[in-house]
């Protein structure tokens, strides 16, 4: 377990900052005590200050997890976000879609998202920026990436894709073995 | 203001109109007479009925369920032989009125008859004499009648069968019995009082067809004698079971088999009266043994510990509620949700639950599903949690604060540990810690979807934890076992499990609960506390491994906190354990409809671990044997070392 080199943070934030924006720092300033960024694994995870302290009495071997863990380093040194940010991500979030509830169950289980099954978007939603993906009642349920602006989405077919999949909540079942 | 109704509750007068559904209570008859077949009856209804008196605070809601028969029938046990006999003659205050009716209504409708009288005798309750009711009842004679009537229907059911009975009087059911008793006795009546002029002036007053039914009532009286005679003759002949000889014993299927295990239940629970004579004791309970291994494919070992550990009204209890599942629990996630809200959002998709019981604020029970449980998008966003009601026990009974530092020893799944996460609402920090990497990783998956932030998930050998860190304010330690208590899951324990797996198991518990109480900080200002739980109802699991721990550290037992369960044992089989034991609290699948489970609560009164006198006393006398140097100074560094830690 050890911080983020100067080039992890730097990427790391990068991938973040697609979903939440100017919001990273609320993550970083926090009321309620310090919190970090901890690397174990190629994965990152982040806890507050004081359980970090503490699990620094595991060894590196045997720590499993600790915190949140927000996603790994691949071999090629990107970043690719996990499902178990998504309690960090939903709150934040600066693009949002909501899902119908007969595309839910599609997308939970891991299909892209079509304009028919988009029950409605937020606000100035750029081409390629991370979104978040709700139920109708309010449940977040993973997130993506926009395959089109909010304004072009109100003028394509009900067939193409607006969101390309990237986590789903559906992953808790279907890959837990890999999740982390 | 204008009101000048009295709204205090008036006190009742006797049962209500709708309280009684049997016959009006039996005569009995004379104590000495009686006596002995009544106290065997009695006797044996109570082992029948022996039901944890827990069971109706605790456990889990059993699904509702359509029980008209079962219900009247115990109405019609109750009302038979413990309610106390009513005064079937109108008091003083009752008009006259009602007293010159009842002779018309009895020949016509004896149903309404019996309702009618219950209302207005009711309120009396005292108990008479024998002599006094025969003699009210030489004017009180159409009830005697009315007896016959209501009688009559399950005397016919009798008749068509009377070939069960023949084999196996044992089994009549008492409600039967005490029917069968009562018919006698009012038949008697019948015919003692037959001649009566009452009887004479009223048949001419009666109409045709109450003539008829007159007439019929006495031919079925007829009847209930004969068979009736018939019927004690058969049962003196079958109230001994026969004791099989070895061919019978291996040659018997399966419905033989059960029908020998409760007839040798019956036999052994009032062994004086019932035994074949020559027979032991322990020739039965092998019989019993070997049928109910047949029966219930357990193996020999295990069946011998169950039979030392339940009561034989309770071990057959036990085994069919071990062949069916428990219900479905789900747990809610509080830091997440809401009991209510997950409760309405699996309602509107179809699922039919209740709340588990008043002990928990978190658990729903399931009794039917129109989707997986364990696939909605409320399961997936971490909303609850499917897990046995057990479960939660010894969560609750830990009960960690806020900003404590806690350690679950034996973590995965999680359900467990999600749940202290909860309860400590995501403050301080919790330590769970989990053997078996496989394993340890469905507890990310499940820490994560709940929401839990303060944990550190770690995978050490748990009889090593004590070298990593210590000084926790209180540890769950949810031992693993033989999980004996958990047949309906798991069905393979009944016949792998045996001596050199629970010897095995109880090893490795004593060195983790050990572990445990090292990690403990005693000087914890809010805590201190260990849970030891196991899924197993082995007293060598259990009370014999916290006896262990009592005897090693300086720990002591401290109620659970729960306020059901069966008292733990403090002397099992001649081993006398601690006498504060009896703390602990046992859980059994069929008194408490959840899995079988054990809970202990210890708390840590100080960190210094006490030296046993007899080791010591061992060194000094070999040390007068020979090595005298060597010893003393292994002595003299182990004193050294008590005063440092001191």
């Amino acid at each position: 377990m050890r911080p983020l080199t100067e080039e992890e943070t730097r990427i790391f934030f990068e991938k973040l900052v697609k979903y939440i924006g100017e919001n990273i720092k609320i993550l970083i300033d926090r009321p309620d005590g310090p919190y970090c960024f901890r690397l174990n694994k190629e994965r990152v995870f982040y806890v507050s200050e004081e359980i970090m302290k503490k699990a620094g009495n595991v060894a590196r071997e045997n720590l499993v997890s600790l915190g949140t863990c927000m996603g790994k380093f691949t071999k090629s040194k990107k970043f690719r976000l996990h499902v178990t940010a998504l309690d960090y991500l939903a709150p934040y979030a600066q693009g949002k879609m909501w899902l119908k509830p007969s595309a839910e169950q599609q997308f939970l289980y891991g299909h892209n998202v079509m304009k028919s099954g988009l029950g409605r978007i937020s606000e100035s939603v750029d081409r390629y920026q991370g979104v978040i993906l709700y139920s109708m009642n309010d449940l977040p349920l993973g997130f993506g990436t926009a395959a089109k602006s909010t304004s072009d989405c109100r003028h394509s077919d009900p067939g193409t894709i607006v969101c390309f999949h990237q986590s789903d909540i559906g992953e808790y079942i279907r890959s837990e073995d890999t999740l982390t | 203001m204008g009101r000048k109704t009295n709204w205090a509750e008036k006190p009742k007068t006797g049962p209500g109109r709708k309280a009684r559904k049997q016959p009006p209570p039996a005569f009995e008859r004379d104590g000495k007479k009686g006596g002995e077949l009544r106290e065997k009856r009695e006797r044996k209804r109570l082992s029948n009925t022996v039901r944890p008196a827990e069971n109706e605070r605790g456990g889990v809601r059993r699904p509702p369920q359509k029980r008209f028969q079962s219900s009247t029938q115990n109405e019609d046990r109750g009302g038979a032989t413990t309610r106390p006999l009513r005064k079937r003659f109108p008091d003083k205050n009752v008009g006259e009125e009602d007293v010159a009716k009842k002779p018309r209504k009895v020949g016509a409708a004896p149903k309404e008859e019996e309702e009618d009288e219950d209302e207005s005798f009711g309120n009396n309750d005292e108990p008479m004499t024998l002599e006094s009711r025969l003699r009210k009842l030489s004017d009180m004679k159409p009830t005697g009648k009315g007896d016959g009537t209501s009688g009559s229907p399950t005397r016919n059911n009798r008749k068509e069968k009377p070939a069960r009975f023949k084999k196996q009087t044992v089994y009549k059911s008492d409600s039967e019995e005490d029917e069968e008793k009562e018919e006698e006795s009012t038949a008697k009546l019948d015919s003692t009082f037959a001649m009566s002029d009452d009887d004479d002036d009223e048949e001419e007053d009666l109409l045709p067809f109450e003539k008829e039914s007159v007439e019929t009532e006495k031919e079925t009286a007829m009847d209930m004698e004969m068979s009736e005679a018939e019927l004690k003759s058969q049962m003196e002949d079958s109230e001994k079971f026969q004791f099989p000889d070895a061919d019978e014993i291996e040659g018997a299927d399966m419905q033989q088999v059960n029908d020998r295990i409760r007839d040798v239940i019956s036999t052994l629970l009032n062994f004086k009266d019932k035994r074949e004579e020559g027979r032991t004791r322990s020739e039965y309970t092998d019989l019993l043994l070997h049928d109910l291994c047949k029966y219930y494919g357990y193996n020999e070992y295990l069946m011998e510990r169950f039979m030392a550990v339940f009561t034989l009204g309770e071990l057959v209890d036990l085994l069919d509620a071990n062949e069916n599942p428990r219900p479905l629990t789900i747990r809610t996630n509080t830091l997440k949700t809401r009991r209510r809200e997950v409760a309405q959002a699996l309602i509107s998709r179809g699922v039919n639950l209740d709340p588990v019981g008043k002990w928990s604020k978190v658990g729903l029970v399931i009794y039917s599903s129109q989707v997986p449980i364990g696939a909605t998008p409320e399961y997936l966003a971490g909303h609850y949690m499917i897990q046995g009601a057990a479960s939660f026990l010894p969560v609750m009974a830990l009960a960690p604060q806020e900003n404590e530092r806690v350690l679950d020893m034996c973590a995965a799944p999680g359900g467990k540990s999600t749940h202290l996460a909860a309860l400590m609402k995501n403050t301080g920090v919790l330590f769970a810690n989990e053997f078996n990497k496989d394993r340890a990783k469905s507890l990310i998956g499940n820490f994560h979807r709940m929401g839990v932030k303060n944990s550190v998930i770690c995978s050490y050998d748990g009889r090593k934890f004590h070298e990593v860190m210590k000084g926790f304010d209180r540890v769950l330690l949810d031992a693993p076992c033989s999980g004996t208590g958990v047949v309906s899951k798991d069905p393979a324990v009944k016949a792998q499990k045996d001596a050199k797996d629970i010897q095995r198991n109880s090893t490795k518990q004593k060195d983790l609960i050990l572990t445990a109480i090292d990690c403990l900080d005693a000087g914890s200002k809010t805590g201190g506390y260990l849970v030891y739980s196991t899924c197993s109802v082995l007293p060598d699991e259990n009370e014999a491994v916290v006896n262990y721990a009592l005897s090693k550290r300086n720990v002591k037992l401290v109620p659970t906190g729960l306020d059901f369960g069966t008292p733990g044992f403090a002397n099992f089989q001649g081993k006398r354990f601690h006498p504060t034991l009896n703390l602990t609290r046992r859980f059994y699948p069929h008194s408490h409809n959840m899995d079988g489970f054990f809970v202990a609560k210890l708390k840590k009164f100080s960190n210094s671990i006490p030296v046993n006198v007899q080791e010591v006393d061992e060194e000094e006398e070999s040390e007068k044997a020979g090595q005298a140097e060597e010893i003393a100074e292994k002595l003299t560094k182990k004193r050294n070392r008590k005063q440092n830690k001191a």
